[in-house]
């Protein structure tokens, strides 16, 4: 089992238990990520990308609880660990980098102790070891000046640097798995710029894999192997990053990209929202949750949820109308 | 930290002179002097105390003598206590209030942060409704009630503890629990939803990645920053203390400076009420700026201005 | 090879052609299950009335108004009466019989005392009810007065800005500091006199203030003065917020003036904020009315307030524990229900605002 995949989640169902209902955050979610590569997983807010990546990380927040399916990372079957062993896991085998710095570090405590803490906890070095090594992460994250950074608190520093802040307490015990939760949604443009080279550049550097996760396809474009599509707390769309772009097969993935401006876009091509709001997870409807929202959408579509189309080895897509392309070029139903 | 300090003590001594300036002129908007109410001294005697309190000068001379004294630390002489300085009595009485008061606001700081994270913690779950139930009902009652209460169940009733005076440990403890009684639930209640606002912190979230245990993570993280809006509430603490102290004091017959201050006012003992005024609202001053310095040392992000 | 790919479900199921036509929009359209868009008051109400601790709260609120403002006109007896050969009974103690003949000659009540009288032979329940009302009037009234000064003062603050606002925040700092206990004790000790002069001097327009009562007059004034400033604050707050939202450009950009936007827009749009203070506010007054009273500087007798019955009361603790007790619950009772309201209300239509 050498060429086992560092992360492999199974019909993973996630439901979040409010006093209006059951809310199906996760429905059937499968995919798997090999060591070294990136995965990126796009969608809006609400489609469930979010508690993904939480629940890799055994963080799924209150009143969530996973309902059924699988999360294996590294040989270890999360759902089934107890929260000591979780602790010893996160922070050190995986790591995660939150959407919005500006929130995300302790604002009553220095920096430098706020990466020690995570270094200490898991290493056990001593208070000197772990500040020499803080001093290496914040130089690692292009930070200059990192003695006299180390004593600042984060609200001294802008919003990109507390983000490489963030990378460096995330990366600090070099972890097997990177997730970032929109690590640039909350930066200005030419500091998520930056801060996408520096993961990248961290990545062959230091050689783990990362689950980036983003409602931006511009983000995931040039820096993901694959992409995996979500819409409604289920993967609409997988494949890799060329598929994704040049042979979209999924409505929504389409919109997506019709959404995305084109600097080198030739003449003046407008960009096509896609209409209509996300579904109410409370009432998921009964057939493809896109449905309502879908240009090309059947009548089949409103009321059963289209079955995985596979297009090649590792390029799916839920969607009726690629069935129908499907039928209709003759690899149809029937012919064995 | 000196040129706060330093800014401080100059706006506070702006609001002593005001506060002082005030007490002083309103004193004179009551008609009748301090004498009247004494069985009709004569003319002449009234003449002679007026001479030799100073009370037959022009108000302006009054005004400034008062200040002259002031600037040198003198409250004057109490009217109705002859020849007793007001700097003593407030020398006699103060202690007493002070330690009454401080076992009352540490009882309620170390009951109601406790109080408060733990129903934070256990959010929806019986404890939580348990404690905000009695700290909702705390909050309703004011502390002559409590002390009342007290007085009438523990005191009169049972008999289990001195109605009277501070004669030894246990007379302190219904004087204490009456003035800490209101704050602790004040406290609780603030406790509680400030640790629930810090518990929904994305930091936090942060912390817990980390994989830092529950320990470290609410002693470390959580309890520091949910701490400042009590730090923020000290100040008016202290100032509810010491008014808490004017009604305790009179119902336990404490003779602190709660009820000298009490009885200044119904013996319209002006140099008394003038010289408590301006002692109380120096010390709620001072212990003010105290408090903004303590809230600058656990939250770096304030500036002190 | 192909079985495998595709979902056996789909090949299990009869194919049906129609089911690949376009679906309409209708058909599109009931698939999507739209919360409604209610209005804020529906809203809030709405929320409100689920609050069951808010809904009891408001009952008992009523309850008590309707025992302080209501019941004393009905009940046979006054506050001020003093019934002679009725001193000092006991809880439904009968009325002895001497007082009874007594009452015979002279065409008095002789109905009987639920709760006792006082050692002046005063019926003590309908004392309670003027005390009761003489608090929820304090509270109510003077919650009133901070609310117009203290909106108004926050919102012209945070609208104008700038110098103006810096100018009336510093008034407002420099106030914060003052400590307001003492200045209310010192006020109400001083103005008590000036203001009798003024009563008995001109009867025609401030003959009133005898009627109020000069301790109440006070504390009402010291109210006016000093109190407002939380509110001050937290309406600035919110104007600061409210002037920057693109409605208020709307306005000025057609013209409307300082006040039409500050009456119009920006206090309209806090009144969320506005009702809820407020009504945490009468708690809050009606605690420092009650220890105004309780130490004697409160409403003038034979006028009872809830403080001043439980001082007097404070005599008698050994052997008439009830005097103290009622007046002092009835406090509680009060302060805790306004509080809970309040909470309720601001779970209700201001969940931002905390403390």
């Amino acid at each position: 089992m050498d060429n086992q995949p560092l992360l492999k989640i199974e019909h993973l169902r996630l439901s979040f238990f409010t006093p209006a209902g059951e809310v199906k955050a996760l429905n059937d979610v499968s995919f798997q990520l090999e060591q070294g590569q990136v995965l990126g997983v796009v969608g809006e807010s609400g489609s469930g990308k979010s508690v993904t990546a939480y629940s890799i990380m055994g963080l799924t927040p209150y009143p969530g609880r996973i309902v059924g399916g699988s999360i294996l990372f590294n040989g270890h079957q999360i759902q089934q660990m107890t929260e000591k062993e979780m602790r010893a896991i996160r922070g050190r085998e995986v790591s995660i980098i939150f959407q919005d710095p500006m929130t995300s570090l302790n604002p009553v405590y220095t920096i430098g102790d706020q990466i020690c803490e995570v270094i200490r906890l898991h290493t056990g070095q001593s208070r000197q070891e772990a500040r020499a090594r803080a001093v290496e992460l914040l130089g690692l994250v292009g930070i200059n000046e990192p003695e006299r950074r180390l004593r600042q608190y984060p609200h001294q520093m802008s919003g990109g640097m507390r983000q490489r802040v963030m990378i460096a307490i995330a990366l600090a015990c070099q972890p097997k798995l990177l997730i970032a939760d929109e690590p640039t949604t909350a930066l200005d443009v030419t500091i998520q710029a930056q801060i996408l080279e520096l993961m990248m550049e961290l990545k062959k550097k230091l050689g783990m894999s990362i689950l980036m996760i983003t409602h931006d396809l511009g983000v995931v474009s040039n820096m993901c192997d694959r992409i995996a599509v979500m819409y409604a707390g289920r993967i609409v769309e997988y494949g890799s990053a060329d598929d994704i772009f040049y042979h979209p097969q999924h409505e929504y993935t389409r919109g997506l990209l019709a959404s995305i401006p084109k600097l080198n876009a030739v003449g003046h091509k407008r960009l096509i929202p896609i209409e209509g709001q996300p579904v109410d997870l409370l009432h998921p409807p009964q057939g493809c949750p896109f449905a309502p929202r879908c240009r090309a959408c059947m009548k089949i579509c409103l009321r059963e949820m289209p079955p995985d189309t596979h297009f090649s080895q590792d390029h799916v897509s839920a969607c009726w109308l690629a069935q129908k392309r499907e039928f209709e070029a003759g690899k149809g139903v029937g012919q064995p | 930290m000196g040129t706060f300090i330093l800014k401080r003590m100059f706006s506070a001594i702006v609001t002593i002179f005001l506060v002082a300036t005030i007490t002083f002129f309103l004193m004179f908007l009551i008609p009748g002097g301090p004498f009247l109410s004494e069985k009709a001294p004569s003319a002449e005697t009234l003449a002679a105390l007026e001479v030799k309190y100073g009370l037959d000068q022009p108000v302006p001379v009054q005004y400034l003598n008062y200040m002259k004294g002031l600037l040198h630390g003198d409250l004057g002489t109490s009217l109705k206590k002859r020849g007793m300085e007001v700097n003593d009595i407030i020398a006699t009485g103060f202690p007493v209030s002070a330690q009454v008061g401080l076992i009352a606001i540490a009882g309620a700081v170390l009951v109601g942060v406790p109080l408060g994270s733990v129903a934070a913690l256990n959010r929806g779950k019986p404890l939580d409704h348990i404690i905000m139930v009695a700290s909702t009902c705390g909050i309703a009652v004011p502390s002559f009630v409590m002390a009342t209460v007290l007085m009438v169940t523990l005191g009169v009733k049972l008999g289990w503890l001195p109605t009277m005076g501070l004669s030894g440990p246990l007379s302190y403890i219904m004087p204490c629990i009456a003035l800490a009684f209101y704050p602790a639930a004040y406290i609780s209640r603030l406790m509680r939803s400030s640790m629930l606002d810090v518990l929904g912190q994305d930091y936090m979230r942060t912390a817990r990645a980390k994989g830092l245990g529950p320990f470290v993570m609410l002693f470390k993280h959580a309890l520091r920053n949910a701490i400042l809006p009590v730090i923020t509430y000290l100040g008016p603490l202290l100032a509810y203390t010491l008014t808490g102290s004017f009604v305790v004091e009179k119902i336990f017959t404490i003779p602190g400076l709660g009820s000298e201050f009490i009885s200044s006012i119904t013996s319209r003992d002006y140099p008394l009420i003038m010289g408590t005024t301006i002692f109380l609202a120096f010390l709620i001053i001072m212990m003010n700026m105290v408090v903004d310095i303590v809230y600058k040392l656990v939250d770096p992000r304030i500036k002190l201005k | 090879m192909e079985q495998e790919k595709m979902n056996p479900h789909f090949l299990s199921r009869q194919l049906d052609v129609s089911d690949f036509l376009p679906a309409d929009e209708e058909e599109k359209q009931s698939l999507v299950t739209m919360g409604q868009s209610v209005s804020f008051w529906k809203d809030g109400l709405g929320r409100l009335r689920k609050n069951k601790v808010a809904m009891v709260s408001l009952a008992v609120i009523l309850l008590v108004m309707l025992f302080a403002f209501v019941l004393p006109s009905f009940y046979p007896y006054s506050y001020e009466e003093q019934l002679r050969g009725r001193e000092n009974l006991g809880m439904l103690e009968p009325i002895p019989e001497k007082a009874l003949a007594l009452a015979e000659s002279k065409g008095l009540s002789t109905f009987p005392h639920l709760l006792g009288t006082d050692n002046m032979g005063r019926d003590y329940l309908i004392r309670v009810m003027m005390g009761t009302r003489i608090s929820l009037l304090v509270g109510i009234t003077a919650s009133a007065i901070i609310l117009v000064i203290g909106s108004l003062y926050g919102a012209v603050s945070g609208y104008f800005g700038g110098k103006v606002d810096l100018v009336m925040m510093r008034l407002v700092d420099v106030i914060y500091t003052v400590p307001d206990i003492l200045i209310i004790i010192l006020l109400s000790v001083t103005l008590k006199y000036p203001l009798k002069n003024l009563a008995s001097n001109y009867p025609a327009v401030f003959g009133w203030i005898d009627t109020v009562g000069v301790g109440l007059v006070c504390i009402f004034i010291v109210f006016a003065l000093l109190y407002w400033v939380g509110m001050a604050r937290i309406v600035r707050g919110q104007v600061l917020i409210l002037k920057e939202q693109e409605y208020v450009a709307a306005a000025k950009a057609l013209g409307a003036g300082s006040g039409h936007i500050i009456r119009r827009h920006l206090l309209t749009n806090c009144i969320g904020t506005l009702i809820v203070t407020t009504t945490l506010q009468i708690p809050s007054a009606i605690f420092t009315e009650s220890f105004l009273s309780f130490i004697g500087l409160g409403v003038a007798a034979p006028m009872p307030s809830l403080g001043s019955l439980a001082s007097a009361a404070i005599g008698g603790i050994n052997s008439y524990p009830h005097r103290l007790l009622i007046p002092a619950l009835m406090i509680s009772l009060i302060i805790l229900s306004f509080n809970l309201l309040g909470d309720g209300l601001r779970d209700a239509f201001d969940p931002k605002l905390k403390h």
